[in-house]
């Protein structure tokens, strides 16, 4: 059974519409990720689970119990915010006591899991100093002790990593993924970092305008988005939009032909928007379906470089090569664009 | 160094009052004067076994006591709501609160004493109380106004999430974090309230005047340094007081750490 299961969740605040009949379920062990842009909802979902905003309509269950009206105190659920909301009066051993002393644990039995939870996060020796005395990293492994020790029902991230820098980022979501691995909680994690998605969930729900516009496992998602939005929102992709001339040519704007191998086929005079992502372009190719295309910039990247690309009709197209680029801006080159790495988006 | 010597002027300017007061209360003649003809402790005597400034001074302990009891929650409170955005018409409620400090004291001791009189509460201690309690209450509310701005409203959601209820979250995590605020509040409240002067002037009466009210009644009739004794007296408790919440409520800490966070 289902652990989690929003239905027909709707929420306003005042003319925006923040969710939009949004219906999710969230299986046991599950990490799911709510991905999307700024005001797409995501936190706000993530706020109606943990009953700090009542949504408008709709019923939010936890394990088949209806708790749409119960306050968040009475949820059981443990949450994680952006800032660590660490509170700066106590010590980091009493941050994280704090939901023990509020469920009246017995005193010995609060130090045995402090100190166990402490361990958990690596963090054993600094129960007794300030949060404020932690790096941010610290203070966020702190921030999810507090959240895991009261062995949540189910755990609730929202953008915990965004306000760590890049490599200690980096370093803590794969030391989060392992945490999560280890005590195996369900877990809601709200980002708008497309890698952190990709990277940590068992499935994603991309969201967009208070609607979870696609749902599925990370590389469903990154392989056969759905819609338009979805590919551009995870991963670099260029979109093509050209006329069907037959069932497997496309014919762009300047003429220029493409061949395409979709899975469904498609009627002549048919209007078509398909993507390609950026690795799977050949440059330079040799092959006698090359095009020729004018080389617009090029970007060097360390491990690859990114070369954005126009062909004839004035069409862009962004491909990435491994290591440097032996083109610079200006140059004449021939791209090939196999049939099979198009996708069809709405 | 001008600078210095304009701090030094100014400094000079703000405690000779308070230097010729104390000089003053030592003269041994009945009419006070400046400088003294000689040294005495006579005015001092006559000061502290002055029955009416003895009822005075208890009646001011209690008035401010009372007024500090009342105004500090009720100014909490308001601090709260407004600075959470939980208020209509906030920018009218936040006028109306800090009203007190614009309008003239007369005016407003006067409107005390018409309402008073109308209610037939004028020989009554309570509407003195009150009266402190208005006057207080733009100092209460401002300095627990700055704690409110400080205090990030997901401690509030975090303490919630681990399973307080609001009242538990409200003495484990809002409480505290008012603390700077609440004794910035207590000091301000009762250095305001056992100086206050003018509005409590219409609104005593012999049986329920405060100091300031009694050292003005004295001084109107008197003209003995005995007044000059009572101000030394009241500003060197009124230091000792100040000094001692210093102390043991670490007040220089308290700012300190409201400006940090506002850094």
């Amino acid at each position: 059974m289902s652990v989690v299961r929003l239905h027909g969740v709707s929420k306003r605040f005042g003319a925006v519409r923040a969710l939009d009949d949004v219906d999710l379920t969230i299986e046991e062990g599950e990490f799911l990720s709510l991905l999307g842009p700024s005001g797409c909802g995501k936190t706000t979902t993530l706020n109606v689970l943990a009953g700090f905003v009542a949504p408008d309509h709709g019923r939010v269950l936890i394990d088949g119990t209806d708790v749409t009206d119960q306050p968040p105190y009475q949820r059981g659920l443990g949450v994680v915010f952006q800032s660590y909301a660490l509170f700066p009066h106590m010590t980091v051993a009493d941050n994280i006591a704090f939901g023990l002393r509020e469920r009246r644990v017995p005193r010995g039995e609060i130090a045995a899991r402090v100190a166990e939870t402490l361990a958990l996060v690596r963090l054993a020796d600094v129960g007794d100093t300030r949060p404020a005395q932690l790096s941010g990293g610290m203070q966020q492994r702190v921030a999810l002790a507090r959240a895991l020790v009261i062995r949540p029902r189910v755990l609730l991230l929202d953008e915990p990593l965004a306000a760590l820098d890049r490599k200690l980022r980096e370093q803590m979501r794969a030391e989060l993924r392992e945490i999560q691995r280890r005590v195996g909680i369900t877990t809601v994690f709200v980002t708008h970092d497309q890698h952190e998605a990709l990277g940590l969930s068992d499935r994603i729900a991309v969201m967009r305008a208070g609607r979870v516009e696609q749902l599925g496992r990370p590389r469903d998602i990154y392989e056969r988005p759905a819609t338009r939005f979805v590919a551009d929102f995870i991963g670099a992709s260029s979109v093509v939009e050209g006329v069907a001339v037959d069932g497997g040519t496309l014919e762009l704007a300047g003429g220029v032909r493409l061949a395409l191998r979709l899975p469904r086929a498609f009627s002549v005079g048919e209007g078509m928007q398909v993507l390609i992502r950026p690795e799977r372009i050949e440059l330079p190719s040799a092959g006698p379906d090359a095009l020729a295309a004018k080389v617009v910039s090029v970007m060097y990247l360390g491990d690859h470089s990114e070369v954005r690309l126009e062909i004839p009709g004035g069409t862009r197209i962004l491909a990435t090569v491994r290591g440097e680029a032996r083109v610079q801006a200006g140059d004449a080159v021939a791209v090939r664009l196999p049939p099979d790495a198009f996708l069809e988006v709405r | 160094m001008t600078a210095r010597l304009l701090v030094l002027v100014l400094l000079g300017f703000m405690t000779l009052p308070t230097l010729i007061v104390l000089v003053a209360s030592f003269n041994p003649t009945e009419i006070m004067s400046f400088p003294p003809s000689g040294w005495s402790l006579r005015w001092y005597v006559n000061a502290l076994t002055y029955p009416q400034f003895q009822r005075a001074a208890l009646n001011s302990v209690i008035v401010t006591g009372a007024s500090a009891l009342v105004a500090l929650p009720l100014g909490t409170a308001a601090a709260l709501a407004l600075g959470r955005g939980r208020v209509r018409r906030q920018a009218l409620w936040t006028a109306l609160l800090l009203s007190p400090l614009v309008i003239p004291g007369v005016a407003a001791g006067l409107g005390m004493l018409i309402l008073a009189a109308a209610l037939g509460l004028i020989t009554s201690r309570g509407v003195l109380i009150v009266a402190h309690v208005i006057v207080v209450l733009p100092f209460v509310v401002r300095s627990v106004s700055v704690s409110v701005a400080n205090l990030d409203p997901l401690l509030e959601r975090a303490a919630a999430s681990l399973g307080a209820t609001p009242w538990r979250v409200f003495c484990r995590v809002t409480l505290p974090l008012l603390r700077p605020g609440l004794f910035a509040a207590l000091v301000f409240a009762l250095i305001v309230s056992i100086n206050e002067f003018v509005i409590s002037l219409f609104i005593s009466t012999r049986v329920t005047e405060i100091l300031p009210v009694a050292m003005f009644t004295y001084v109107v009739n008197y003209t003995d340094p005995t007044m000059a004794a009572v101000s030394v007296i009241f500003i060197g408790a009124t230091l000792v007081a100040v000094l001692l919440a210093d102390h043991y409520l670490n007040l220089s800490r308290v700012f300190q750490i409201e400006e940090r966070e506002e850094a």
